[in-house]
């Protein structure tokens, strides 16, 4: 698993963040306020989930007046979309599992 | 939704393995030891023997055997059948085999394409709801 990956999956494994960015997704743009509204969770805990997943690349934000906006950066994912890179790192892994079995097995 | 793509992509991995090729050749098809490496199977050496790969997450692959070429070339169809798109997956796997000054160079070249591929960039709803749940299946097998 690359670095990228792990990041990712760090990120996105927090249940709380991966619905803050679920919702993003499925709503486009929201502030803070909003978020906090249906996160269940306090205003400065979805503000440091969202700082998490900015440093992931996972949101964008903008300012506006006295808000800030966020938004669902959906192009992070790719390296997780990809079907080639999630096979590039299930060959890895059998490669691994071949080795050992060879390693086992009379000439 | 958007349309469903036919864009061809591979995947390849390489390794040098410190054993020779006839040795490496039977791990790579001999059902029993398939098995201890990649997954349970019904494989023959037999061109156009039709097998399945079962994962032990229950997964199903449909496979065909394409090209055998003993000690040099293997080949075989590798697709994924699913009623999610985001699961599906149509492509073939080829194994190359040279040998070196220490053993076998093998290479596996997995080319084909995900049915699902850019509605999931485009990040359409559905898309990203099969995503989300192949991630939440990704976690529970890390660890």
């Amino acid at each position: 698993m690359t670095d990228a990956h792990d990041l990712l999956f760090r990120t996105l494994a927090d249940p709380t963040r991966r619905g803050i960015f679920e919702r993003l997704c499925r709503d486009g743009e929201q502030t803070v306020g909003a978020l906090t509204a249906l996160a269940g969770v306090s205003q400065p805990a979805v503000s440091k989930h969202l700082g998490v997943l900015k440093q992931a690349g996972l949101v964008s934000d903008r300012h506006e007046g006295r808000q800030t906006h966020y938004s669902a950066q959906v192009n992070a994912l790719a390296p997780l979309v990809d079907w080639t890179s999630r096979m590039a790192g299930f060959w890895e892994t059998r490669f691994d599992n071949l080795e050992d079995l060879l390693n086992r097995m009379d000439q | 939704m958007t349309s469903i793509t036919t864009q061809t992509r591979s995947v390849v991995v390489e390794r040098d393995i410190a054993h020779p090729p006839e040795k490496l050749w039977r791990a790579l098809t001999q059902p029993h030891l398939m098995e201890e490496w990649l997954m349970k199977n019904d494989f023959k050496p037999q061109v156009g023997h039709g097998f399945q790969l079962r994962g032990e997450w229950g997964g199903v692959l449909d496979c065909e055997v394409l090209a055998v070429e003993p000690n040099k070339t293997l080949s075989y169809t590798w697709n994924h059948e699913h009623p999610d798109p985001a699961y599906a997956l149509r492509s073939v796997v080829t194994f190359t085999l040279t040998p070196t000054a220490t053993g076998t160079h093998l290479r596996v070249e997995q080319a084909g394409f995900h049915p699902d591929q850019k509605q999931a960039y485009g990040g359409a709803h559905a898309g990203w709801k099969a995503f989300l749940g192949n991630l939440d299946q990704l976690l529970d097998r890390l660890d």
